[in-house]
């Protein structure tokens, strides 16, 4: 399953729609009628207020949970079961507490039929790339919140992925680390060019690194405004882009799409509150 | 840098201070047991309690020499010792397996667990002890229908704390583990089992000591060897300084298996952070 380091296939969302039970037995919309085009090897950042159903957007091109409507198709086939080639940095820790870092980084390879002594290896060259040399032996447990962010995204990127999701991954990163492993996560990218969905809080870094920006709307989210950024690739360090013209242009277009929903957002929690 | 020798000061005055909080521990445990075995030991001798139903320490550690240097009427103390070891050790084993594998696969499998739920209830529900009889008719007075009966009481108390801890698994586990791509058995051996063994870990305790008293028990209903059966023929002779003394080396060992598992639980949970009391091991 793993890929030879292939460009990814397109990702075509279609009339998605999400519902979960909820804990009081009521069914509950996630996202509705979404429809999303990523065409292949692209770069594609979602932004939106918070719950509104990012990640859940993620979780279902992945594989990892059916559809309630809708199709999503990855290079031209329906997904059933975990899509092939994914890759997924999860917004919440994911690290298997019991295994060492190097064992954690070590698992995907594993899991694929590659050999102990080579995915050690792998995992060794991985753990120097995002800076964690010496804490191979390490529990996650014993590092700190931005460490095991960085071990469980060599734990995904060891695995070549042709398809990148990627839900909050510099979230708990300070702002240095943050700006360094971007430019490398940018570097990466730019070497084995898989599909990337990116969710991020962060509009800059979204336009910075993206091909296209998706806004959703607050819960049940649906697609309000797609945005494609025409900045000249390679763009460069992060820190140096978002003093051009045109980036100072875009941010202000898409604010204004995003500040809308946000305003929405807090309004609908401030009246929930108001009834309840 | 100015109070570098006071901060040692205080380390050293803090170290001196859990020293001898420690040492008054120590001396009132052993002033305890001192008065306790004292007052017993005066009671009995001043007939102020009767020693026929009490016994005293002096006539149980008597009773207890007379066993190991003279034995038993059906062999040597210390075989009969070892029988209800054997027969506890293996009903551990036995019930701890059945109990993980059981527990892990109606885990695995909600259909198998729903059609089964109302049985197990119902069998637990039950006071199992009595499945002991039963053993005994079909098993024999040897060996076996102890280790059946010792099994069958460690299998529920592990069997539940399985089944929860499977059921308890972190589904973002799960889901790093299969997009990486693991399989279904893999999932199982990575992060099911692993996960749920702190819960297995915790039963294991309570499965110890239930594994003893199935092989006491069942030695109880019927056997030709082991301390239960001393404690019955003890029992029926008004030997209360035998009971006793068969009880303390029952205590014994079942405080030494306690310190082994303890050991086996650290090696076992060594990823775990330190809980907050143990936690002065890892940081100075
Ligand atoms: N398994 C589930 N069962 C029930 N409801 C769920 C489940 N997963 C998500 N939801 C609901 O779906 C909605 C969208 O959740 P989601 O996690 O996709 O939001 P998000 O956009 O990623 O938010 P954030 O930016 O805060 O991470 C939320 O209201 C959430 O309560
Ligand atoms: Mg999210």
């Amino acid at each position: 399953m793993v890929s030879n380091s292939t460009s990814g296939g397109d990702i075509v969302l279609e009339g998605v729609t999400k519902r979960f039970v909820t804990p009081t037995g009521q069914a509950m919309t996630a996202i509705r009628d979404v429809n999303i085009k990523i065409g292949a090897g692209k770069f594609c950042a979602i932004v939106g207020p918070t719950g509104c159903g990012k990640s859940t957007t993620l979780t279902l091109t992945s594989g990892l949970d059916t559809l309630s409507a809708g199709t999503i198709h990855v290079a031209g086939r329906p997904v059933m079961g975990i899509t092939p080639g994914v890759g997924f940095v999860f917004q919440n820790d994911a690290l298997l507490p019991w295994k060492s870092v190097i064992a954690n980084v070590a698992f995907g390879p594993l899991m694929n039929g590659i050999p102990k002594a080579q995915a050690m290896e792998k995992a060794r060259e991985w753990l120097a790339t995002v800076g964690l040399t010496g804490f191979e032996n390490h529990y996650p447990h014993q590092l700190s919140g931005g460490m095991r962010k960085r071990v469980q995204l060599a734990a995904t990127l060891i695995n070549d992925p042709s398809l990148l999701m990627m839900d909050e991954p510099f979230s708990a990163l300070d702002v240095q680390t943050r700006a360094i492993m971007t430019n490398e996560l940018m570097n990466l990218w730019e070497q084995s060019k898989p599909s990337v969905m990116f969710v991020t809080h962060d509009l800059e870094e979204a336009i910075a690194i993206a091909d296209q920006v998706v806004v959703m709307t607050v819960g049940p989210a649906t697609v309000k405004d797609v945005f494609e950024i025409d900045l000249p690739r390679p763009r460069g360090a992060i820190q140096d882009i978002r003093f051009q013209p045109r980036f100072l242009e875009l941010y202000k277009l898409i604010w204004n799409s995003l500040r809308e929903e946000v305003e929405r957002s807090y309004a609908m929690a401030a009246a929930k509150r108001e009834t309840a | 840098m100015m109070n570098g020798g006071r901060d040692i000061d205080l380390a050293q005055l803090a170290k001196q201070r859990a020293q001898r909080y420690r040492n008054l521990v120590l001396l009132g445990r052993i002033g305890t047991l001192v008065i306790f075995l004292g007052l017993w030991q005066i009671l009995t001798d001043l007939k102020i309690v009767d020693p026929f139903f009490f016994g005293s320490p002096i006539g149980i550690v008597k009773r207890l020499g007379d066993w190991f240097v003279n034995g038993t009427a059906y062999g040597s103390f210390w075989y009969q010792i070892w029988v209800t070891m054997e027969e506890s050790i293996l009903g551990f084993v036995f019930g701890v397996l059945a109990g993980v594998f059981f527990g892990v696969l109606l885990g695995e499998i909600p259909l198998l667990s729903d059609i089964m739920t109302p049985y197990i209830k119902m069998v637990n529900a039950l006071p199992r002890i009595v499945l002991g009889s039963i053993f005994v008719i079909w098993l024999g007075l040897g060996l076996p229908s102890k280790v059946m009966l010792a099994a069958v009481l460690v299998f529920f108390v592990v069997f539940f704390n399985a089944y929860q801890g499977v059921k308890s698994v972190d589904r973002n586990l799960v889901a790093h583990a299969r997009i990486l791509g693991a399989s279904r058995l893999d999932l199982v051996r990575h992060v099911v089992v692993p996960s749920a063994t702190s819960w297995i870990i915790a039963s294991l305790h309570v499965a110890l000591g239930f594994s003893i008293i199935g092989a006491i028990v069942g030695e109880f209903l019927g056997a030709q060897h082991g301390l239960g059966l001393v404690i019955s023929t003890a029992q029926n002779n008004f030997d209360t300084n035998g009971v006793f003394g068969a009880m303390l080396v029952i205590g014994v060992i079942a405080i030494s298996a306690e310190g082994l598992m303890g050991l086996a639980e650290k090696r076992l949970l060594a990823w775990r952070p330190a809980s907050a009391n143990d936690g002065a091991r890892n940081s100075i």
